[in-house]
């Protein structure tokens, strides 16, 4: 059962990439999927049942327009320290802690931190989040880790968990 | 009118990847240079994506241009992930203007094995290298 849901979202994936609609290129990406499942099918997400739930789909989509928003905020902060004639940098790595519990979430969290102002994902060792910080603001770990990553935190565990 | 707008992404997309690569040779140490090559450069490319698709409507080109977007956004952050924790480990420093470092005294996992190079092979170096101690002297 779980096999054949990966074997559709594999064939929904196929189509797009080929944007062809006929007889020969439905029957190999069939098979090409059905392939790869059975080579690769273990790898993926372990929990079916989360996929049917529309309120996640809803809470994914408002984290998304999010996420872009902060984006765009971190290509200009960049752009505007790496033109500056002085060059304001305060580089430092800082140490923070989630709550949260599965691996999915935890990745999308720090893919997210990866891309907002500032901020790279170093490590993750158990529940700690190591992160190098252009500017360091303040180094009261409360204050910090709610700028982080409070603004995330709440969306991914609406969303995965 | 698409291709005024088409050619006015595709422009702020050349700008992006200019302002990236400025920052590459402008700051100090190995990390920051990896912070400007991430963010600018993604935005920038996506950017440039985005006129492609802009351009040629919902084509067979278009959607692969559009499907190469979150492909890029997943791939650069992981790399910057692998990059930025691989320089820690080999032993290059950071730079002469950083306020705080809380990983030097992180806690290794205790199960799971983590494979690592330990303190004292570190000094010497692992393999009888000289272990590289950063660019800026």
């Amino acid at each position: 059962m779980k096999k054949l849901a990966y074997i559709i979202i594999g064939f929904g994936l196929w189509m797009i990439f080929t944007f062809k609609l006929s007889w020969e290129n439905i029957i190999v990406g069939i098979l090409v999927s059905t392939i790869t499942v059975f080579l690769f099918g273990k790898y993926f997400v372990q929990d079916l049942s989360k996929l049917l739930e529309p309120k996640r789909y809803y809470w994914f989509i408002v984290y998304l327009f999010v996420f872009i928003w902060e984006c765009i905020k971190a290509n200009f902060d960049v752009a505007y320290r790496v033109l500056h004639p002085d060059l304001p940098i305060k580089p430092g790595i800082v140490k923070t802690r989630t709550t949260l519990k599965t691996d999915v979430a935890k990745t999308t969290l720090a893919n997210s931190i990866t891309m907002t102002p500032g901020t790279i994902t170093m490590d993750i060792i158990n529940d700690d989040i190591y992160i190098h910080w252009i500017y360091v603001r303040s180094t009261d770990p409360n204050e910090y880790g709610e700028r982080i990553v409070g603004k995330f935190e709440k969306y991914i565990k609406k969303i995965f968990e | 009118m698409t291709s005024i707008f088409a050619a006015i992404l595709l422009g702020i997309g050349v700008l992006f990847n200019l302002f990236g690569c400025i920052g590459l040779v402008r700051l100090p140490d190995v990390y920051n240079r990896l912070q400007s090559a991430t963010k600018c450069v993604t935005l920038g490319t996506c950017s440039i994506l985005l006129s492609v698709l802009i351009y040629y409507g919902f084509n067979s080109i278009g959607v692969k241009a559009l499907i190469a977007i979150p492909l890029l956004f997943f791939s650069a952050t992981v790399a910057a992930h692998a990059l930025a924790r691989g320089s820690y480990q080999f032993g290059i420093r950071l730079g002469e203007k950083t306020v705080v470092d809380h990983y030097k005294d992180r806690k290794t996992l205790e199960e799971g094995g983590k494979n690592e190079i330990s303190e004292d092979k570190r000094d010497q170096g692992s393999t009888g290298i000289p272990v590289h101690t950063g660019i800026h002297k």
